[in-house]
């Protein structure tokens, strides 16, 4: 089976993270990327579905130059080959346009018929979580998200899904579309091994031309809907700050009660 | 006024309160229409007409919540290609942003989710978010169809408005595919008897500071009548369940009120609570990050801290 697993380059959450002032969009080259930690617990159940049935793994991402990053690490986790999407025209593209690249990205490198598509459920910059919705919803397949576990019995899938009020088992038949929790499982490391064998690994650059994907359906200008304004919060005013002296719990108390929350 | 469409928010035909806050958002932008699919629109039409609701579409087939989400899409994009609507106003959970991406691609229209305001606008209905965990707020407006809206818990103040309600069945097959992900089995989660996390008014949450033993954390919001919530550190322990979980990968809240009890205040745990009006925290390290954005922190042992303000709080309360 091949299975092909979506990923995402992203800003470091750990880094001061901004937008553009230029034209409004996140600011991708001032600060340190990395393969989106979401992203790493679909790659490695794609790893884990693959070896249980001898499959092969490709992982697509669409980005600037620097995205192939996100790649590498995926390839040194284990995956067979990369597809990059990368075109300027791209830049500052909403969900909607998104995942119509991916959408021609996986039917390229799938002939035209995916089996088995899987994503983390929401990138760490965006957070959205709608782009497995509307790749499903682009693609005709079925939709089996927000996966916390997951089985596949030839070609019956079964998963669990954590809502906020319930939890509910979804089953679905391949071809489907996955997207699955941080809950899943425990991603691995690359090796040493790992990382040597993904230097040889073939990764193929798609521009928006070989995926017959028209410029005027991407990018910022395209986009269905537009940032007016970003403003950086303000930091919130240091509060006081006691150390507990056997009275710390009645202070706190006392706290509350002059803030009316009692 | 252009009609501004609401999906009913619903369990079992019981309307949760996002109901109510998504139709006194509505009324700010146009006419409000509620769409309820599944069972209960009867018994819902007292309180949609009571905040504003002109007009109810009404899809009863309970093939529409068997199946995973894209029924409800297929349902919404039906009214909208019939009413040609200013925007749509969904609850911002799981569920309702995954609706909301499919009836974007299906109406060819821009979608803004997680929204904590929405006004009216030149141009049409202006949103505000939070971005990169609270630390950013963006305004944001739709471009392109109708402005496709996912709007979080507690974004609004309820006020009730009352409307003369009438009623309109949505004539619609749903498609193979939007039937081909089926929910064999849905358990509700267990009842805590406590307020649900992402609605409350006070949040009390434990994190690897409590070493797995969340009772002074529990009392105390029971003191203070508050959701519990936990770290990622705690969850990943086992510590306290993942629905529980506030973080970048759980549950976002906004509570007036949040206190976090041996959480150091990693930015993922940031990303979940950093837009509470006010914020207290218990740490034994002063050096813990949580302290930067406190209102009031006690340097201490939560042991210590957390029983002594439960005592006094229900003192207090009497």
């Amino acid at each position: 089976m091949n299975i092909v697993v979506c990923v995402k380059h992203v800003p470091d959450a750990q880094a001061d993270r901004t937008f553009n002032e230029s034209d409004n969009t996140v600011d991708r080259e001032g600060v340190d990327g990395l393969l989106s930690e979401l992203d790493e617990y679909a790659v490695e159940e794609a790893l884990k579905l693959a070896e249980a049935t001898s499959g092969e793994v490709t992982v697509v991402t669409i980005g600037p130059e620097r995205a192939a990053d996100a790649l590498k690490k995926a390839l040194q986790m284990g995956a067979d080959k990369a597809v990059h999407v990368c075109d300027d025209a791209i830049h500052g593209s909403d969900a909607p346009a998104t995942s119509l690249v991916l959408a021609e990205a996986i039917k390229k490198a799938t002939d035209g018929s995916p089996q088995l598509v899987i994503t983390g459920m929401a990138s760490t910059d965006g957070t959205m979580g709608v782009v497995p919705a509307m790749l499903a919803e682009r693609l005709g397949l079925p939709q089996v998200t927000y996966a916390s576990e997951l089985t596949l019995d030839g070609e019956k899938l079964t998963i669990r899904r954590d809502n906020d009020a319930s939890v509910e088992t979804i089953e679905a038949s391949l071809p489907a579309l996955v997207s699955v929790t941080d809950q899943i499982n425990e991603p691995r490391y690359p090796s040493f091994k790992g990382i040597m064998a993904a230097k040889k690994k073939p990764v193929e650059t798609w521009t928006l031309a070989d995926l017959g994907v028209d410029a005027g359906q991407v990018g910022l200008d395209n986009s269905w809907t537009k940032v007016v304004e970003f403003a950086k919060r303000p930091p919130r005013e240091k509060g006081e700050i006691i150390k507990d002296e056997g009275d710390g719990g009645t202070k706190l108390a006392e706290f509350l009660a002059n803030r009316k929350f009692l | 006024m252009g009609e501004v469409l609401i999906l009913v928010d619903h369990v079992d035909g019981k309307l949760r309160k996002a109901t109510a806050e998504l139709l006194t958002i509505a009324r700010r932008l146009g006419e409000p229409s509620a769409v309820h699919i599944g069972p209960g629109a009867e018994a819902a039409k007292v309180t949609l007409a009571k905040y504003g609701a002109h007009k109810v579409y009404v899809f009863e087939d309970e093939a529409a919540l068997s199946h995973l989400v894209a029924p409800q899409a297929e349902v919404l994009a039906a009214v909208v290609a019939k009413t040609n609507p200013v925007a749509v106003l969904i609850p911002s959970n799981t569920a309702g942003k995954e609706i909301a991406a499919r009836l974007a691609i299906k109406a060819e229209s821009g979608l803004i989710t997680d929204a904590i305001d929405v006004q009216a606008g030149e141009g049409g209905p202006v949103t505000t978010q939070s971005a990169f965990a609270g630390g950013f707020t963006v305004k944001s407006q739709v471009t392109k169809g109708a402005a496709i809206i996912t709007v979080k818990p507690n974004s609004a103040a309820i006020e009730p408005a009352p409307a003369d309600l009438a009623a309109e069945t949505v004539d619609l097959t749903l498609s193979d595919l939007a039937t081909s992900s089926t929910i064999t089995e849905r358990k509700p989660k267990e009842k805590s008897g406590r307020p649900e996390l992402t609605d409350a008014q006070i949040v009390v949450s434990g994190g690897r500071g409590t070493g797995g033993d969340f009772s002074p954390v529990e009392e105390f919001a029971d003191s203070l009548g508050a959701a519990v919530g936990a770290s990622r550190a705690a969850v990943d322990a086992g510590w306290y369940p993942h629905g529980n979980q506030v973080g970048q990968t759980g549950k976002q809240v906004s509570p007036q009120l949040y206190v976090a009890a041996g959480i150091s205040g990693a930015i993922q745990h940031r990303a979940g609570m950093q837009t509470s009006k006010t914020i207290v925290a218990i740490n034994k390290d002063e050096e813990a990050p949580i302290f930067e954005l406190v209102d009031f922190g006690v340097v201490g042992d939560l042991f210590n801290v957390l029983p002594q303000a439960t005592a006094e709080v229900k003192k207090r309360k009497g």
